[in-house]
């Protein structure tokens, strides 16, 4: 019992890393068709951003919260890639939809650039950058219809962009003057701490857990529940759910597919930034960190089948609880008499490697009976 | 046309012009004859570039105190040592290209380079081909021993072979059982083969062994395999790589996997730089075993240190592989003074038996082209330093492990013409 615990435990930790990182890659290269190779970029803007937020919050006037940092952390990631992933859209992927060749490419581009960018650009700017990103995008959209809809509207745009470009300036400086660690660029890897509350272990029914794991459970689960509920109880989301399932026709009914394709591609985005949040629980954060998920995140949705979430969700803890059974070698603990030939073989790929390799075999060996996956999505897809 | 032709020609007066008077004012630049200029070769971009940029800074600090010292007499001349800084880019062909660059082109009588073991492979045959020298910097796994190459970095007898021997018979955890992780290429599981016959022999038992594939950080399989083959307590030996030593240290402790429950982990990877990044926290009470700790409480050792921050930042540490960056440059320096010439079959020669006061103590050049040198268990602090526990006497290199079932009864000498890289004992 306490083994099973144990094991099922395990496999879904695994399970609910892929899972956070795979559910903004499920909604835009699942519902909208884009290949993104820059989300796991995306990723490690999160886990920066926790980093930043982390060291801000150590500054005196912030030090008595500094515990819930982590908490705070999760929403600003979000926004922050959310915002990137908007302005990727905008400025890139918009004018190549319906091309996934070239959409690969660019994105693979921009995941360059982006790593480049961390490594070069003091973080303090970095976030300068972003805040002001954030105000010009947003800015505009918040001026009342009156002004919108006049004719003088795009000096109203210019000179929001101006406002935002010195708030981001002055915030930059502001950073830089007062957290010396963020004013310099590194190509080094940092560090997030968990405050103490999320270290150690809790001790549930005689096993104990650790609660940084938890922790991952925990904000994976609510991502789920929250975009699901959105897909399917939000005027916003029912939208989504039109365009992918017909886009002309939804134009025709409309629906500003544009402005559902911006929202989709941010919150897609914006969940990449929490799994960032996530991953810097676990590990370091460094430029690299998205790379190695991307191959992952690709892996669990189009196992689970393209445009499903719960195929997604299915998919990354199946894979979970096969890389423990097979990593960990438990198999041979549940059946510990089990034939000679057997064990040996389970031993030879009772290694984190080989359970690897055998798990990608699997997958291809799935994927040739059921090449679309677990939940193949049925009816007219997205620009078909 | 002819407008080009003639600037050509101008151009060409004008350079022959400024090479003319920099070779007249040779002598009053300085105190220096002529001037000489070595290759240095790491990756300054790439994944590695964070670990081998420290040796570039190192190397340079070298040249900068022979050249304030009135740099290397050559035949009763004195050289200017100047440098050119190619980058590897973590890359290994790119490694063996710009040393072919350095050879050729640059005509270097000698380049320092290289970190990983694989942009070593990488190198090897053009140094090898054009019968030029190698100085590489780096602890690692051996088994290999070339006439173009001098290694001065730690060879596992002098590294994980001591360390070993004190986790069993030592450490809190003495008699208990061992764990072996490693990420996944030649250095950790050679080190560990190493590390199994060793354990064999004392009478231990390894329990188990994984290996994590590089860039990948999930542990969470590593961590339950541990619990079950170390339920309570024991070593664990560690030769994981860069970032997977974060989440391999942020992961155990989380799940209970610490000093004070019983489980103590001796790492061959981690140095003063490792421990700052990972954090001090994470690695309190473990083990690490170094020719070169930044700890070491002597005069030299202090003095590189403090020059090393003077030079780079007081932020800035010292660690085991720019120790053994700055003695070859040293070792280099003299066993060109001593062969009074900068060709390589004679500064080879000159090279076997120099001996030099490094900062961990003294060290000379063996016929193998390995160095000896003191090998020195510490326990991790919270200040992020070793409080240094043990410390051997000089420890001779061995190219051909003796524990290694494959070089078992082997040898290397380049001293004798009969023995060669590889003889039987």
């Amino acid at each position: 019992m306490e083994l099973l615990l144990d094991s099922l435990f395990n496999g879904v930790a695994i399970g609910s890393v892929l899972l956070v990182a795979a559910l903004g890659l499920a909604i835009v290269f699942g519902l909208m068709g884009v290949i993104n190779l820059a989300h796991g970029e995306l990723m490690m803007l999160g886990a920066y951003t926790t980093y930043v937020t982390q060291l801000i919050f150590k500054l005196p006037i912030l030090k008595p919260f500094y515990n819930s940092y982590i908490i705070v952390s999760i929403f600003l990631a979000f926004i922050v890639s959310g915002v990137v992933g908007i302005l990727l859209e905008k400025t890139i992927i918009r004018k190549l939809y319906g091309n996934p060749l070239e959409t690969l490419l660019a994105t693979w581009g921009v995941s360059l650039i982006l790593q480049q960018f961390v490594r070069s650009v003091p973080l303090a700017y970095g976030t300068g950058l972003v805040i002001s990103l954030l105000i010009g995008l947003f800015l505009p959209t918040s001026f009342p219809s009156k002004i919108k809809e006049s004719i003088n509207f795009k000096y109203f745009k210019f000179s929001s962009w101006l406002f935002a470009a010195l708030t981001g300036v002055l915030t930059g400086n502001v950073i830089s003057s007062s957290v010396s660690k963020l004013s310099r660029a590194s190509a080094r890897n940092v560090d997030v701490t968990a405050p103490s509350w999320m270290r150690g272990q809790v001790e549930i029914i005689g096993t104990a857990f650790p609660k940084t794991r938890l922790m991952i459970i925990v904000i994976t689960l609510i991502s789920v529940i929250a975009i699901t509920l959105f897909l399917n109880q939000s005027a916003w989301g029912m939208r989504i759910r039109a365009v992918t399932q017909n886009r002309q026709m939804s134009d025709c009914l409309g629906i500003s597919t544009e402005k559902v394709d911006i929202i989709t591609f941010g919150i897609g985005s914006g969940l990449a930034g929490v799994a960032g949040v996530a991953v810097s629980l676990l590990g370091s954060v460094g430029p690299n960190v998205g790379g190695n998920y991307i191959v992952g995140c690709f892996m669990v949705v189009v196992l689970g089948g393209v445009g499903n979430l719960l195929g997604t969700v299915l998919a990354s803890f199946g894979i979970g609880i096969m890389t423990d059974l097979i990593g960990a070698g438990r198999l041979l603990s549940i059946w510990p008499d089990m034939p000679l030939p057997l064990s040996n073989t389970i031993n030879f790929f009772a290694t984190t490697s080989m359970a690897r390799v055998m798990i990608f075999a699997l997958i291809v060996i799935f994927l040739q009976f059921k090449p679309t996956g677990l939940f193949p999505q049925k009816g007219r897809m997205v620009e078909n | 046309m002819r407008i080009s032709r003639r600037i050509l020609a101008g151009l060409a007066t004008a350079s022959l012009a400024v090479t003319a008077t920099s070779c007249g004012g040779g002598g009053t630049s300085g105190s220096f004859d002529d001037t000489v200029t070595v290759g240095i070769l790491h990756s300054l971009s790439g994944t590695m570039a964070i670990s081998e940029s420290t040796l570039v800074d190192t190397e340079k600090m070298a040249i900068e105190e022979i050249n304030a010292a009135g740099g290397v007499t050559v035949g009763g001349k004195s050289y200017k040592i100047e440098y050119i800084v190619e980058d590897g880019a973590s890359d290994w062909p790119t490694f063996a290209e710009k040393s072919k660059k350095l050879i050729d082109q640059d005509g270097v009588p000698v380049v320092f380079g290289g970190w990983t073991s694989a942009s070593r492979k990488a190198m090897l045959p053009v140094y090898e081909s054009k019968d030029a020298f190698l100085y590489y910097p780096i602890q690692y796994e051996a088994q290999e021993c070339s006439n173009n190459i001098f290694y001065t970095g730690a060879t596992p007898n002098q590294q994980s072979e001591p360390a070993t021997d004190f986790m069993y018979k030592r450490s809190p955890a003495a008699g208990g059982d061992f764990f072996l992780v490693g990420s996944d290429y030649v250095f950790p599981r050679t080190s560990n083969t190493i590390t199994k016959a060793q354990v064999k022999q004392l009478g231990g038992k390894v329990v188990g062994e994984d290996y994590l594939p590089l860039g990948n950080t999930e542990v969470a399989p590593i961590i339950s395999k541990i619990k079950k083959a170390l339920p309570d307590g024991g070593i664990i030996i560690n030769t994981l790589n860069g970032d997977q030593n974060v989440a391999f240290f942020k992961q155990i402790q989380d799940a209970g996997i610490t000093p004070s429950s019983g489980y103590y982990v001796m790492n061959y990877s981690i140095a003063e730089e490792e421990i700052s990044t990972i954090g001090p926290e994470f690695l309190e009470g473990h083990y690490g075993a170094w020719n070169y700790m930044m700890s070491i409480d002597t005069p030299a050792s202090k003095k590189f240190a403090a020059s090393f921050k003077k030079r780079w930042g007081a932020d800035r540490v010292v660690a085991d592989p720019q120790e053994s960056a700055y003695n070859m440059v040293y070792l280099w320096k003299q066993a060109v003074e001593d062969a009074g010439t900068f060709d390589d079959n004679a500064v080879r020669e000159a090279l076997v038996g120099q001996k030099f006061d490094a900062p961990q103590g003294p060290v000379e050049v063996m016929p193998n082209h390995h160095l000896s040198q003191t090998v020195r268990i510490g326990e991790i602090n919270a200040e992020g330093g070793f409080t240094i526990l043990e410390e051997t006497g000089v420890v001779l290199p061995q190219a051909w492990n003796q524990k290694h079932p494959s070089s078992k009864g082997f040898a290397c000498d380049w001293t004798d013409p009969s023995k060669g890289e590889k003889y039987k004992l």
